[in-house]
């Protein structure tokens, strides 16, 4: 469990760095995809909803520093959304191949929706047009990040029933 | 699950009401800075082989429109260059006074840009704050233009808010049309801006004219932006029958979702009232 949490803070950590010095500067057709939330995403669906909400307020209170924003208002948006995904790991989306592309267009739209209205909240200007207009294509992008970082995400963090699992069999006799 | 929900409420709530946090805030971005530029330096090939790839399309096109260009701005130069010469002659007979001009009333500070604008936020980090003499409301720019102003300083550290941002605006005028004087407002698209409040007795407003900053008076109520900083360029002009103002779209001289570099004006006389 520890080393889940060392490696999880390492890749999110990473992700973080990515993020800023990559992924935001290009918008295609409006969108940018979201390296962190992906990330977040994969490692909650494989390690629960406890382990997702604490992912997900560090890697938020990360990006709020580095951006020097408002602190607490990504780790709110990520918590919910790490906690959200680490049930959805934990119950429906057990074995299901879909599991982590669902759950990331799912995600995606609810954190967009959500970073508006807490945007909303508090009082923030938004321009609300182009950001939805853009989140069809920050959705397609993240599908697109889904594959490969959920299957890195596995051989880091494979899932825990996989390591009970027989992995060989003699045949005796 | 719900001690971390009230965690972020809370942080949510004092960030925002207050500066209790920013010092926490300062030191925590400060340690995370060398990191982000080590990051910089490793993307900056890759994002140099995507823009480079973007360009080479656009290369042919690009470089017909800049030689017409140049021919124009050549002849344009050489009249302004005997009208600068009146003016600054008209300046001295009349005795007339103003406000700082950009940029012989600025000193200027270079600072890297750590992280990029998004859809929601259009802001980014700097690596220079409060310990380089940069305070709140400071104007920033590049070589090509305005870029926002300071709006959230720390120890080493500013963030910037950009004209694109909703709360942003600026006073500005057309550089040839000097009576064409409205307020910059963000646009609909990204990287988008309107020239709100411009008449529709100003007919001489048109597609590629030079969009300044406007500035103003010297005094208490001053603007914020030194006059004469170059802002963007008119990319459509357009007006409806019902609305009293034109709508005057403007597109900036700076690609703001990739700045790597920018400078921040400081006065070299700060007022009284805006040190902070």
């Amino acid at each position: 469990m520890i080393f889940d949490v060392f490696k999880a803070a390492a890749v999110l950590f990473l992700a973080v760095l990515i993020q800023f010095s990559f992924f935001d500067v290009y918008t295609p057709f409006g969108g940018t995809a979201n390296l962190v939330l992906v990330t977040l995403i994969a490692i909650s669906l494989l390690r629960g909803s406890i382990f997702g909400a604490f992912a997900g307020f560090c890697a938020g209170f990360l990006l709020d520093t580095a951006n020097l924003g408002t602190l607490g208002f990504t780790s709110l948006l990520l918590t919910l959304a790490g906690f959200w995904t680490g049930r959805y790991g934990e119950t429906t989306a057990r074995d299901r191949f879909h599991a982590p592309y669902t759950s990331v267009a799912v995600i995606t739209l609810l954190y967009g929706i959500g970073t508006l209205a807490l945007d909303f909240f508090i009082g923030q200007p938004t321009p609300a047009g182009p950001y939805l207009s853009g989140l069809p294509a920050t959705v397609l992008l993240n599908l697109i990040l889904a594959w490969p970082v959920y299957g890195l995400a596995r051989r880091l963090f494979p899932p825990a029933d996989a390591l009970d699992r027989v992995h060989e069999v003699r045949l005796l006799g | 699950m719900v001690g971390l929900v009230v965690l972020s409420l809370a942080l949510l709530t004092v960030s925002y009401r207050s500066t209790a946090l920013d010092p926490i805030e300062g030191a925590a971005a400060s340690a995370l800075r060398p990191f982000q530029i080590a990051a910089n330096r490793v993307a900056a090939p890759f994002r140099d082989a995507a823009d480079w790839t973007h360009g080479l399309f656009n290369a042919k096109t690009q470089n017909r429109k800049l030689t017409a260009e140049i021919e124009l701005l050549r002849r344009e130069n050489a009249k302004l260059k005997g009208a600068a010469d009146e003016n600054a002659l008209l300046h001295k007979e009349l005795r007339y006074t103003q406000g700082p001009s950009f940029p012989k009333d600025y000193t200027e500070v270079g600072a890297r840009v750590l992280t990029s604008p998004s859809a929601l936020d259009q802001s980014v980090t700097i690596s220079a704050g409060r310990d380089q003499g940069i305070a709140l409301d400071d104007v920033v720019v590049t070589n090509e233009g305005l870029v926002g102003t300071v709006s959230k300083v720390v120890g080493t550290e500013s963030r910037v808010t950009l004209i694109t941002d909703p709360s942003s605006a600026v006073r500005a005028v057309d550089l040839q049309d000097l009576s064409a004087v409205g307020m910059l407002d963000h646009g609909s698209g990204a990287n988008a801006l309107i020239l709100d409040r411009v008449g529709k007795d100003k007919p001489q407003v048109g597609y590629g004219d030079t969009i300044i900053t406007a500035g103003s008076a010297a005094g208490p109520l001053a603007s914020i932006f030194p006059r004469n900083i170059p802002v963007g360029f008119v990319s459509s002009v357009n007006q409806t029958d019902t609305d009293v103002y034109q709508d005057i779209q403007v597109q900036p001289f700076v690609d703001l979702s990739s700045l790597e570099s920018v400078l921040v004006l400081i006065p070299k006389q700060r007022p009284a009232h805006a040190t902070r």
